[in-house]
């Protein structure tokens, strides 16, 4: 049972609130804020407690989504809603900040008026929502000449036509009903790597984390099938042709989700509903199909100067055509260093020191597979001693890579029924996150 | 927050508002009280425009009518003869052929929190049950609930009840979970909804119709229901079964849940349902959002308690990453305490080795005294982390391995030699508090194994002056005096002058107390001293036990799936557990570290909050730790530490928490403290079959002290006391808060154990 749901901004600006059953005053809202400003950590615990009141409250967008609640409610089902919540003032606004949020203020009350009644949860379903929600989405897209690059010259098919804009699928769902949007449907296969290598090289633990989620701009869509690859596994056991299996440990699907050609044929099906939804959860632990996308080969030592001197060699070891982009490499160094000198081996790489997080920061926007890069970093660091050496390290790194699954999962097809009213654009996309990726030295 | 010039705000917006023209403009008209709105969601006080809000209300916009409901139900409260004037629109409303302006103005009446307008509201809303549309009855059903909970003084409707009742068969499965919602709020004060053998049934074949919220709380709900046979509890569990397992994290909690509950009886099948969700658990513990991470993570730290060996293998997932939050990542660790095993303590170790020099230093200070909680069972590798992490040389990396090395040395006196090598020389990095605190207990405990220490100890008392912490004090003369004890020729100036200080200077009486109670103890002579100073430096006699058993599940299912496991420190660690760190007594300005000195000193004094026994069972103190504290395991009583066996006199003390089960609104525990003394003199003359006897005998005489106790008062209870303090084991007993039922049935079951155990 909820009591209230407020946003509040990071400064603590009252977005948005709500109080559902009136129990308790309104100044809770700056009473929690007051809770989490007086903290001086990083990030305030999940649930915070004053008196009867507890918050629950979940960060996304650079905002605090709170709700507060009773000692014996399920924090899954509150955590859950409020993710929920954010999820769907993503699809309804186009994107999650503090701006989109307070232009669209009355759509977001509108929302929380249909999504609970009386501290219960009534539904979240976009497919009921959208019939009830008539506030339409203001959209802050400010405005750019990248816009009009895509505009093909006298109507001619340009490259850049085919390719979809980043910002495609961060537009309001509802827009495209009236506003004259395209129909558009996007498939995007989403994995995260939570990898630790160890001095030696040894790659010590390798998780992955992925899913396969669709947004859907249509107003109703009919049946649409997903096709993984062929060969495509779960658990060990399990191996299907002689290739190079696809193999996952564990996997979920979403309930609208049927499966009837699955076992067979890999082809999952389902009807979306408009917005977005995660259709497949999968996770593979300490087994991956490929090397590790990166290397690291430092070399640490203390110059006669008693100065540290880091070089370091990165390795990509991707395929040629594709590469990493927004690499960034942070490495912890002793407390007290005080100056950086680099070395850098291309002009576009950057590199500072950082000393509120004790760490140097190297960052490289763009990485092709198959090159290596090599940095050094000379640090004056006052009272070195040998010990201060164990403080070198472990290095994270950062990154993204873009049309790469780390498993391997492709989608073969997507078709959407043959009764589809009107046209409608899929676009597949795949991306590979770090959600950690650390080696240590 | 103050919003500076929201009056002229207000004049502003109601002058545009009671302007013809903007009324006639809809899209204007619509603008400003979306600026209104606006206003009143950033703070400003904007209850002035109430009439005029009123008046925007009866209009065929819908979102302007939203936009105006969302006013008044924020204000309604304010103005109560105002917002009879809307009454009228939303009833109009509640007959409109659009389902959703019904369901908008039923939803709104119920919502404008006016007592006055009950009897407006009762109509549309009996109506409303019938409604076609089921978003109108979903609304309407909350409506009662929202209608009961206005007037809870009132009668409850039984014609509303039953009508309510006969909803749960309604075609759609959010009215059906909204029945019970209501039903379950009108009827708080019988229980709740009524949860029978057909209403479980229905329930249970209509889950799958429901989406996850609906699942979550009907679940919740059918936790009351007990089945009346082992088959029906087995056909109940095969059908929750897939929901045990379902990938959503709010199903697969709520479910384990309800089988937690509805297997209670059933220990082995409660065990295979943890097993059971420990996919789910740790996919959710790789969930994209933190929070839900560590709720999960939180909850797995719950499951561990009774099944420590559940994610033995999966240790790995539990390594923290780089960005995480520092509240993830302390769990983390917490976690990877618990997962230590022989095959990957050397993994865990070189993990958590690189966790000490996190940037966040509560997280660095975790993990330091993670490997010191790891040290207690593999010390060699963890010492020599500790020693390695002491050459950095950084001030609260130092201090925390010192209070961490203090903690392992107490339970674990076979390491003080490392210990003391490694302290040596790193008094000048410690500046908090509690470091110095911890490097001079092991100073003065450790004094003659460690050369450098009277130098230390002269810095020390030297800046005396300039020290801030009493409790640093207190321990710096303990420490000096202990070592005086064994170093007698290089600690004789300094103590003077401490002593002198602390008594003549120092303005803390704390401090001069405690400096003239050692004065005075020198006057009486050396062994007088020792005999004082020098008994505890590990307490030997108290066999610290290691490594948590296995708990039984219902110690924590009550929590399962709610807040409490989430709050901080909420799950007791090993070393809380253990009362671990004994010597943090000694800091204290009474050193009462004694648990049998609290015991007896509350007993003595107040009878209210104390309590003592005495069971006939003398042989108990042959009998092996183990068999006795296993003994006690499955009876839910926790052994802290005791003498071992054939020494007199013998002592075990134990604690236990029970659930007050009875009153369902208030679900609070109550801790009890429990010391066994057997000092023996008396009995070991007897005869074994005069003890038999005594027993009975001492049964009857409780029963009796008992009626005296509540009959005449605490005198008699005293005379009984004296005639039989001398035989058999005593127990003194000590509870938090008090309950006199729980200690009643605790005090049998241990009596039952007793004997049970003495009778072997």
């Amino acid at each position: 049972m909820i009591s209230q749901v407020f946003i509040l901004s990071s400064q603590g600006d009252h977005l948005i609130y709500k109080d559902f059953r009136g129990e308790a005053g309104s100044d809770v809202v700056n009473l929690f804020y007051e809770k989490v400003t007086a903290l001086t950590g990083d990030q305030p615990p999940v649930v915070m407690r004053h008196k009867d009141v507890h918050f629950v409250h979940v960060r996304q967008g650079g905002l605090y989504w709170v709700a507060t609640t009773t000692a014996d409610t399920s924090p899954f089902t509150i955590i859950e809603f409020l993710n929920r919540l954010t999820a769907l003032v993503k699809d309804y606004c186009g994107s999650l900040s503090e701006r989109s949020v307070q232009m669209n203020f009355a759509l977001i009350y509108e929302l929380l008026d249909e999504v609970v009644d009386y501290g219960y949860i009534q539904t979240t379903s976009s497919d009921i929502l959208k019939n009830f929600i008539q506030t339409e989405a203001v959209s802050s897209k400010p405005f750019s000449l990248f816009d009009l690059s895509n505009v093909g010259l006298f109507g001619a098919e340009t490259q850049q036509s085919k390719v979809a804009p980043s910002s495609a699928a961060t537009r309001p769902i509802q827009s495209s009903r009236d506003q004259g949007g395209k129909s558009e449907i996007f498939v995007d296969v989403i994995e995260r790597m939570l990898v630790v290598i160890g001095s030696n090289g040894v790659l010590m633990k390798a998780d992955i984390e992925g899913e396969i989620k669709v947004k859907c701009y249509m107003p109703t869509c009919s049946e649409m099938r997903i096709g993984l690859n062929e060969e495509f596994s779960i658990g060990k056991s399990q191996l299907r042709g002689y290739g190079a299996a696809v193999r996952v440990d564990e996997c979920s699907f979403h309930q609208a989700v049927r499966l009837d050609e699955f076992d067979s044929l890999r082809i999952l099906r389902l009807c979306p509903s408009q917005g977005e939804q995660t259709v497949m959860q999968y996770q593979l632990s300490d087994d991956l199909p490929s090397a590790p996308p990166f290397r690291l080969f430092p070399t640490i030592e203390r110059d006669n100067g008693g100065r540290l001197l880091m070089y370091m060699k990165l390795r990509c070891d991707l395929p040629p055509k594709s590469a990493g982009i927004n690499v960034s490499a942070t490495i912890p160094v002793p407390k007290g260093s005080v100056s950086l000198s680099q070395e850098l081996s291309s002009p576009d790489q950057s590199a500072e020191l950082q000393p509120q997080s004790r760490a140097v920061v190297w960052k490289i926007p763009r990485f092709p597979g198959g090159t290596q890069l090599s940095a050094l970093f000379k640090l004056e660091v006052p009272g070195f001693s040998s010990a201060s050496m164990l403080e070198v390290g472990p290095v994270s790194l950062s990154f993204e890579l873009p049309k790469i699954t780390a498993t391997g999962l492709q989608i073969r097809f997507l078709r959407l029924s043959p009764f589809q009213p009107g046209p409608a654009q899929r676009w597949v996309r795949y991306v590979t996150h770090s959600d950690s990726y650390t080696i240590r030295i | 927050m103050p919003y500076i010039g929201s009056e002229d705000t207000v004049r502003d917006l109601r002058r545009v508002l009671s302007n013809p023209n903007v009324q006639s403009d809809q899209l204007r008209y619509r603008n400003t009280i979306l600026k209104v709105i606006r206003a009143m969601s950033q703070g400003v006080d904007v209850s002035g425009l109430f009439s005029e809000m009123v008046k925007a209300c009866a209009t065929v916009d819908i979102v302007q009518k939203k936009l105006v409901y969302v006013f008044l139900c924020s204000y309604a409260t304010l103005n109560p003869e105002l917002s009879l004037l809307v009454i009228n629109t939303l009833r109009k409303d509640c007959q409109d052929p659009n389902p959703m302006v019904r369901s908008l103005a039923l939803r709104n009446m119920t919502n404008l929190r006016l007592p006055s307008l009950v009897e407006y509201v009762e109509q549309p809303l009996t109506a409303g049950l019938r409604d076609r549309a089921a978003c109108v009855r979903r609304v309407a059903v909350l409506g009662w609930a929202k209608l009961h909970n206005l007037q809870t003084n009132s009668e409850i409707d039984a014609a509303v009840v039953n009508e309510l009742y006969s909803l749960l068969r309604d075609p759609d499965p959010v009215v059906m979970v909204n029945c019970l919602r209501a039903l379950e709020e009108i009827l708080r004060e019988e229980g709740g909804v009524a949860i029978n053998k057909p209403i479980t049934h229905h329930l249970l074949n209509r889950l799958k119709e429901c989406d996850i919220w609906g699942q979550c709380e009907v679940l919740r709900i059918l936790q009351r229901y007990r089945p009346q046979s082992e088959d029906e509890l087995f056909n109940i569990l095969s059908l929750l079964d897939v929901s045990l397992i379902s990938p959503h994290p709010p199903v697969m909690a709520a479910t384990l849940s309800l089988f937690l509950s509805l297997c209670s009886g059933l220990p082995a099948v409660g065990l295979a349902a943890l097993e059971r969700v420990r996919g789910p658990l740790l996919a959710a513990c790789g969930n994209t959002s933190r929070e839900m991470q560590f709720t999960a993570l939180c909850h797995i730290q719950l499951l561990l308690r009774s099944l420590p060996g559940l994610m033995g293998e999966h240790y790995k997932r539990f390594f923290c990453g780089y960005a995480e939050p520092a509240y993830i990542k302390q769990r983390k660790i917490e976690v990877l305490v618990e997962l230590v095993n022989d095959d990957n303590v050397a993994i865990l170790l070189d993990e958590l080795r690189g966790y000490c020099t996190d940037v966040n230093i509560s997280t660095a200070h975790a993990a330091i005294s993670a490997i010191g909680r790891i040290g207690r069972s593999y010390s060699d590798k963890c010492l020599e982390i500790l020693t390695e992490l002491l050459g950095l040389k950084q001030e609260h990396i130092t201090s925390a391995v010192v209070q961490t090395m203090r903690d392992l040395v107490w339970v674990c006196p076979q390491c003080s030699r490392t210990v003391c090598s490694a302290v040596e020389g790193c008094e000048a990095e410690i500046q908090d508090s509690q470091g110095r605190h911890a490097l001079l207990w092991l100073l003065g405990v450790y004094g003659e194994q460690v050369s450098s220490v009277p130098y230390t100890l002269e810095v020390f008392i030297d800046g005396v002056r300039s020290e801030a912490s009493v409790g640093v004090k207190m321990e710096l003369l303990t420490a000096t005096v202990r070592l005086f004890l064994c170093r007698p020729a290089e600690t004789q100036d300094m103590l003077g002058r401490l002593l002198h200080y602390c008594i003549e200077e120092e303005t803390n009486m704390c401090v001069s107390d405690q400096a003239l109670l050692y004065y005075r103890l020198l006057h009486c002579g050396i062994e007088e001293t020792r005999k004082v100073l020098q008994c505890r430096r590990s307490d030997p006699s108290l066999g610290v036990l290691i490594g948590r058993p296995a708990e039984p599940i219902n110690q924590w299912s009550y929590i399962f799936n709610t807040l409490e496991p989430l709050r901080p420190g909420a799950i007791e660690t090993e070393s809380a557990t253990i009362g671990g760190s004994p010597e943090h007594m000694t800091f204290d300005p009474k050193p009462n570290n004694d648990l049998s000195d609290t015991l007896s000193y509350s007993f003595g004094k107040t009878v209210r909050s104390g309590e003592s026994e005495h069971v006939q069972c003398p042989t108990i103190f042959r009998c092996s730790p183990q068999s006795l504290q296993a003994a006690m395991q499955l009876v839910n009583i926790q052994t802290l530490a005791f003498t071992p066996p054939h020494t007199l006199p013998w002592r075990v003390y134990l604690y236990t928490n029970t659930q007050n089960k009875h009153s369902a609104d208030t679900c609070h525990g109550t801790l009890i403290l429990g010391e066994l003394l057997y000092t023996g003199e008396e009995i070991q003359k007897k005869s074994k079959d005069e003890e038999n006897v005594g027993v009975e005998a001492r049964q009857d005489k409780r029963e009796e002290e008992r009626e005296e106790d509540t009959a005449e008062g605490r005198s008699e209870k005293e005379r009984v006391k004296k005639n039989t303090a001398e035989k058999g084991i005593k127990v003194t007993l000590k509870q938090q808060p008090r309950d006199e039922k729980a200690l009643k049935g605790f005090l049998s079951v241990l009596t039952t154990v007793l004997h049970a155990l003495s009778s072997e």
